[in-house]
């Protein structure tokens, strides 16, 4: 299951230049929520009907639902990560993390909608922030924008207070 | 602006996009980003993995970009700072990280080695990018207007030039680098 983990500084020089190509080259940011919002304007086809989707101001302006560049990015992401565990022998189907059962125990279900909700929390705030932890907190952050770095402290403070809330003050483990 | 160095467009430029991402994908692995504890005992201050990671890659990023920002071959892309939107939705974004256990990104990363409770996530994530589609008339009506200051960048807000916001920024990582190493320094000894 352990790949050996890279040095975190090194991962992250490098993901700073990958941005500096991303930026030169390509003349855009790291992100990561505009492409799930344009992949979930394609998923809402078949309840809204295609005109529906059309029809709606945010997927119309903002998250046009096709193969462009930032959803290509997050298939990009898929085919980096599961090459990265294939290749370190870390490719495994499970649900398991040892800091969720040692608080909540081993039931697949309450794990699985606990990540539902929190993925629908996640990207609803990211949407509504306009950025999420690539393209609020690493792409904004890094161009000195002032809302990266209001998102980056809000969201440290919020998940902090939501880490003590669901786990408690645990130091063990 | 043209852009000297830009020259990826059309197929080029979709390529490039799966390769780059497959690049960021890779790294996300390999730094241990995508595993749920990494990334939960980062709120508890039991492991300070996404902060190494996320606070270099914004100091070499932002010089780098910095640097070719003022020889004109890059372009910034500025969000704008909406206070109430980016405030609220920053603090939904924690509670759902914890919950989830993943980012938007770590989690699609986090899926593709095998995490079926980021694919829940990913459920998850569809709908609610569709829930703020349906939202978007109303929250655009009342909430992104609330202390709307468009682009504004951090040296316009302090009054300073950029080397002294890049420096500051670059002192700032280290300065939290070298209290991170004291805390595990510390963690260890226990």
């Amino acid at each position: 299951m352990k790949t050996p983990r890279w040095n975190p500084y090194l991962v992250g020089a490098l993901i700073g230049l990958l941005s500096v190509l991303t930026f030169s080259l390509a003349n855009k940011p790291l992100g990561m929520s505009t492409g799930l919002a344009q992949a979930a304007g394609a998923c809402a086809v078949p309840f809204l009907g295609a005109e529906g989707v059309a029809q709606n101001t945010y997927w119309a302006k903002s998250a046009i639902p096709a193969w462009d560049y930032s959803t290509l990015f997050l298939v990009g992401t898929m085919l980096g990560a599961f090459l990265s565990a294939v290749l370190g022998g870390a490719f495994q189907f499970t649900v398991d993390s040892s800091v969720w059962r040692a608080r909540f125990g081993t039931s697949k279900p309450k794990r699985l909608i606990a990540a539902f909700v929190g993925g629908f929390l996640a990207l609803y705030g990211a949407r509504l922030a306009d950025g999420c932890t690539s393209g609020h907190g690493i792409s904004g952050c890094l161009q000195l924008a002032v809302s990266g770095w209001l998102f980056f402290i809000v969201m440290f403070a919020s998940g902090i207070l939501t880490a003590r809330l669901l786990y408690g003050r645990s130091t063990q483990a | 602006m043209a852009l000297p160095l830009a020259f990826l467009t059309g197929p080029e430029l979709l390529g490039a996009a799966v390769l780059f991402g497959a690049l960021f994908g890779f790294l996300l692995h390999r730094g241990g980003l995508t595993d749920f504890d990494v990334i939960v005992r980062l709120f508890q201050f039991r492991d300070f993995t996404v902060l190494k990671v996320m606070l270099t890659a914004i100091a070499v990023g932002g010089v780098g970009i910095a640097l070719l920002h003022g020889q004109d071959l890059a372009q910034f892309h500025i969000k704008p700072l909406n206070l109430l939107a980016v405030g609220l939705g920053a603090a939904i974004f924690g509670v759902g990280m914890v919950l989830y256990g993943y980012c938007p990104g770590t989690g699609l990363a986090a899926l593709a080695t095998g995490r079926m409770d980021a694919l829940a996530g990913l459920g998850g994530m569809l709908v609610g990018g569709i829930a703020y589609a349906l939202s978007f008339d109303w929250v655009a009506a009342n909430v992104l207007p609330v202390g709307a200051y468009g682009k504004l960048r951090l040296p316009e807000l302090l009054g300073l030039p950029d080397w002294v916001c890049y420096t500051g920024l670059v002192a700032m990582a280290l300065g939290i680098f070298a209290l991170v190493a004291k805390a595990e320094k510390k963690a260890n000894l226990r």
